[in-house]
């Protein structure tokens, strides 16, 4: 049962609580790792409220979802936490091989979560500016402070490029370019799969052609669908539905 | 200035010389920002030391462009993992496995894992080593991975 257990978590989807399983079944030696703190990090990540929801959303939606600092800082922290207890576990030992894949397993994820980010904001850089600066007070951030840097960073080193390389020699009513008219905005109109995770109701979708017309629909709980971004978006913010 | 002379004659001849100039000033941003972008993938690709190969490809203001977003990157990367920060650069694939096989492609001498041990990376040689240490140098070409 210990080696099923094994084998199966080494083939299946990432980010599988292997480490909780073990600790269930297996030898006391892992009594040693203070249980709850590390592995429940690790269980939220496969539940509802946390990490691979806030990845999964992410990576699906067009535009730059609201950031989440403190999940990464948990993630993180739980990641040398194990880190720390892998060293002073005693070598050779197939427990420490296996936490060794979970903390690859979540070090992929919450990389692959912060690249994803990185990417979106290096596409849609003058938006995702543009609107953190019209961001009224009360409002949460979508970039962190340190995203933000990068963001600005990356903005003034674009800018100062294609001035020197080519609108300085233009001339000097073409001195001045947009970019936020010349990037293109993110597609809020694409298409996204979903899961609804809390009922809602009269969602008002608009209509696709001239014959239509907009019509309400009622979301059910556990039911998937294909929709626009755009109709859905503040229920992606708020947690109702996850994006597939 | 044309126009302020008051010849309205000549007032779609300025329109169109205008969109001609618009329409050549995209052209070279559009040119010009997509190489930004492939400069851009070669960091994630390359890692911070580009060959000299792409190096001589590319133009001054490029290669100062190159550095500031490399040290960008770094320090936003620095600042998000705890201490030493995360290299999100690594772990682009999700893990199979802990250890994998691999064959050297050139030589590179001495290389060193975690546990201390030193192994030595002469051509051709195959070798089972952690995923983690590997995947820089295979994005690099020394090593290949064997499937």
């Amino acid at each position: 049962m210990y080696l099923q257990c094994l084998t199966e978590s080494m083939t299946s989807t990432p980010v599988t609580p292997v480490a909780f399983r073990l600790w269930r079944l297996g030898p006391d030696g892992l009594c040693r790792f203070p249980p709850a703190a590390v592995f429940s990090g690790a269980l939220r990540l496969r539940r509802g409220r946390s990490r691979a929801p806030a990845w999964l959303n992410e990576k699906f939606a067009p535009e730059l979802l609201e950031s989440k600092p403190e999940i990464i800082e948990c993630v993180v922290e739980q990641l040398d936490h194990m880190e720390a207890n892998l060293k002073r576990a005693k070598r050779g030992d197939l427990k420490v091989s296996v936490h060794r894949m979970e903390i690859e397993r979540i070090r992929y994820v919450l990389s692959s979560y912060l690249r994803c980010r990185l990417v979106k904001i290096e596409k849609f850089f003058p938006h995702v500016l543009e609107k953190e600066k019209s961001r009224a007070e009360g409002e949460p951030s979508i970039l962190s402070p340190e995203e933000f840097a990068f963001a600005k960073e990356y903005m003034a080193n674009t800018e100062t490029y294609l001035k020197n390389v080519a609108l300085k020699h233009m001339p000097p009513n073409l001195q001045k370019v947009s970019l936020l008219k010349s990037v293109p905005k993110p597609n809020l109109d694409s298409f996204v799969f979903l899961r609804v995770l809390e009922r809602q109701e009269n969602i008002l979708v608009e209509p696709e052609t001239d014959e239509q017309r907009e019509y309400t629909i009622d979301l059910e709980e556990g039911s998937q669908h294909l929709i626009r971004y755009k109709t859905i978006a503040p229920l992606v913010a708020s947690g109702a539905v996850q994006l597939i | 200035s044309d126009a302020k002379s008051g010849r309205t004659d000549l007032i779609f001849l300025i329109r169109f010389r205008h969109c001609c100039l618009l329409r050549n000033q995209r052209c070279i941003l559009a040119y010009l920002y997509d190489r930004l972008l492939r400069i851009r993938a070669l960091r994630w690709e390359y890692g911070s030391v580009l060959p000299n190969t792409i190096q001589f490809h590319m133009s001054a203001e490029e290669v100062e462009w190159f550095n500031r977003y490399k040290k960008s990157l770094a320090t936003y990367m620095r600042s998000v993992g705890g201490e030493e920060g995360l290299d999100l650069t690594q772990d682009i694939k999700p893990p199979k496995s802990l250890y994998i096989e691999v064959r050297c492609l050139r030589d590179y001498g001495e290389f060193e894992i975690d546990d201390g041990t030193t192994v030595l990376l002469k051509k051709n040689s195959q070798h089972f080593l952690p995923r983690w240490k590997c995947e820089q140098l295979i994005r690099q070409g020394v090593l290949e991975h064997i499937l």
